[in-house]
């Protein structure tokens, strides 16, 4: 596990130097910021999941509340070290009691993701309808369907009057994905995302084997929800404003569309789904000949079909194929030489 | 042999208007290989899934090692020592035989103990060539082996079985009666099947369920020249 740890670290760090470096050169980092945070929201889904089972159709509620809670504490107390954490922990609550009302009343698969849908819909009214003076959360108005824009963006921790913006804040979520993306590893690798893989594959094996899996499934949608709102919070920094649309039908069957196109069960898979189909989504909204909404449908059918494992988990089945059975192949290779050698007496 | 692991008393499970277990008294002493029989409908699975938590009784009591585990869940009856093996193979068939195992391991160890407790199960099936498979490309016998390597790898005091033996080889029922007298050396067993010579050949005493009572319980040779028993399990008169 460590050895592997290793690798997955020395990969990440590799994978964030690129992006920093190289990635720039062809793309704008004011794009490839949206890029990291549309990545980052598309792990969130792809943990919980690729690897609980845990079939969310709401993880944009998750976003939307990071975003929101982000920008009402920031208006509020007039810095973002704080309202950062309030942006991940707003979720990661909201989660817990969502997920434990649902894990604990045994809903599961269909059910589960009928009400995440709807939740993400109830908040998506809600903050529609909240135009009205009388919706104000301290210095806040929530400003219904024109959401909340002009409140203050990231700055250096103590320090309200330094902003945190424009090339520097690419580099601020570049490395910030490259640390979720570990602490993920870390959690997958770990005994508790070992036992929540168990989970999905039999989660009635895995009761019978004594484990608790309400109680796990709540614990790993609370993360998911947890690396969601901070995606949402970078996002309100990005756009400089937050509106309903955060919690929209679209951004929610967006998420699990990355998710599906880069592969289930990794973890680069959904960043690269995200990144991709984002970035073609923007190439295409600067034309006006064909709707990229049909475009985006056009994609999850013809992977559905063609590539139903996602792009990473088919090219993992490649590289197995091919260059890495000649590399087993040549790591036996001296063994045998040196079976075949006769003694020297 | 006088102290009982598990106890039911007046245990019934009604599905609408059916009752499938009526008023069932039931004692399971410690280190004892009792089966469960009887014709299809009889309650014997019905039975199986209530004290394994599987199900929630309508009504009576269930008493396990000391604790009354009535209206527990599966998983609160599995971490009080109870091994369960259900009639289909209950595996993770995405995961290799050693991954199943460690995940059974880890529940109550520490990782390296459930790194050493998997090798040392993994030995004591004889599931060393098949490790590193995934066992959903396993044949059924080796299915079944994998689970029963579930249930051995926790060391349960109670072992509750669901027809282990339905779909196996004779090679594979020898290898799973081993595995049974020996997990029998530390745990009692209940075992629900419908193999007669399985049963002839490894159990002692039987419990006969018709119509969702208990209709004789005995030594299995005179369970199994009993006029009635035929009568109900055979379904003609002797």
């Amino acid at each position: 596990m460590i050895d592997s740890l290793w690798r997955d670290s020395v990969g990440a760090v590799l994978g964030i130097a690129l992006l920093i470096w190289v990635a720039p050169l062809f793309i704008s980092p004011y794009t490839l910021t949206i890029l990291i945070i549309y990545g980052m929201l598309a792990l969130s889904l792809g943990m919980i999941w690729g690897f609980g089972g845990i079939l969310c159709f709401g993880q944009a509620a998750f976003f939307g509340l990071g975003a929101y809670a982000y920008v009402i504490a920031a208006i509020n107390i007039g810095e973002s070290t704080l309202p950062m954490l309030i942006a991940v922990l707003v979720p990661a609550i909201f989660a817990s009691l969502l997920g434990a009302m649902m894990f604990y009343g045994r809903l599961n698969d269909v059910y589960l993701a009928v009400i995440t849908l709807v939740v993400t819909l109830i908040l998506f009214k809600f903050m529609n309808s909240t135009a009205g003076p009388e919706y104000i959360i301290g210095k806040a108005r929530l400003g219904g369907f024109n959401g909340i824009p002009g409140f203050p963006t990231l700055n250096m921790p103590g320090n309200p009057n330094a902003y945190i913006w424009g090339d520097t804040y690419f580099y601020f979520c570049a490395v910030t994905l490259g640390v979720v993306f570990l602490i993920t590893t870390l959690i997958l690798q770990s005994s508790f995302g070992r036992i929540a893989v168990g989970i999905r594959e039999n989660e009635t094996r895995m009761s019978l084997l004594g484990y608790d899996i309400r109680a796990r499934k709540t614990v790993l949608f609370t993360i998911g929800a947890a690396i969601a709102g901070l995606a949402g919070a970078l996002f309100a920094n990005w756009a400089e404003i937050v509106t309903p649309n955060l919690f929209s039908l679209s951004q929610s069957a967006e998420i699990i569309i990355w998710c599906i196109v880069g592969g289930l069960g990794t973890r680069l898979g959904p960043i690269l789904g995200a990144a991709g189909l984002s970035l073609l989504k923007f190439l295409l909204g600067q034309q006006t000949l064909i709707d990229n909404l049909l475009i985006t449908g056009l994609i999850l059918v013809l992977f559905v079909l063609i590539l139903p494992k996602g792009i990473v988990p088919t090219l993992n089945d490649l590289w197995s194929l091919t260059i890495g059975q000649r590399i087993i192949r040549h790591r036996r290779r001296p063994r045998r030489r040196t079976r075949r050698k006769p003694p020297r007496d | 042999m006088t102290e009982v692991v598990l106890e039911t008393h007046a245990l019934t499970m009604r599905y609408g208007g059916v009752t499938a277990t009526k008023n069932v008294d039931f004692k399971l002493y410690a280190y004892e290989l009792r089966c469960l029989i009887g014709p299809n409908g009889a309650g014997k699975s019905t039975f199986f899934k209530c004290i394994s938590g599987l199900e929630t009784p309508t009504d009576g009591e269930i008493l396990m090692l000391g604790s009354e585990t009535t209206f527990w869940t599966a998983h609160q009856i599995a971490s009080l020592g109870v091994g369960i093996k259900t009639q289909v193979p209950n595996v993770m068939d995405g995961l290799t035989v050693f991954e199943n195992i460690w995940l059974a391991a880890r529940r109550q160890h520490n990782t390296p103990e459930a790194n050493r407790k998997t090798e040392e199960i993994l030995d004591r099936l004889t599931l060393r060539d098949i490790a590193h498979r995934h066992v959903g490309h396993l044949a059924h016998g080796e299915r079944q082996h994998v689970e029963l390597g579930l249930v051995a790898v926790g060391d349960p005091k109670i072992v509750l079985l669901d027809e282990p033996a339905a779909g196996m080889s004779s090679k594979d029922i020898e290898q799973m009666t081993k595995i049974i007298h020996e997990l029998n050396k530390a745990a009692a067993i209940i075992i629900v099947e419908h193999d007669m010579q399985f049963i002839q050949s490894i159990a002692n005493r039987v419990t006969v369920f018709h119509r969702g009572e208990i209709l004789i319980e005995d030594h299995v040779d005179r369970v199994m020249s009993d006029p009635t028993v035929r009568n109900v399990y055979l379904g003609k008169k002797s």
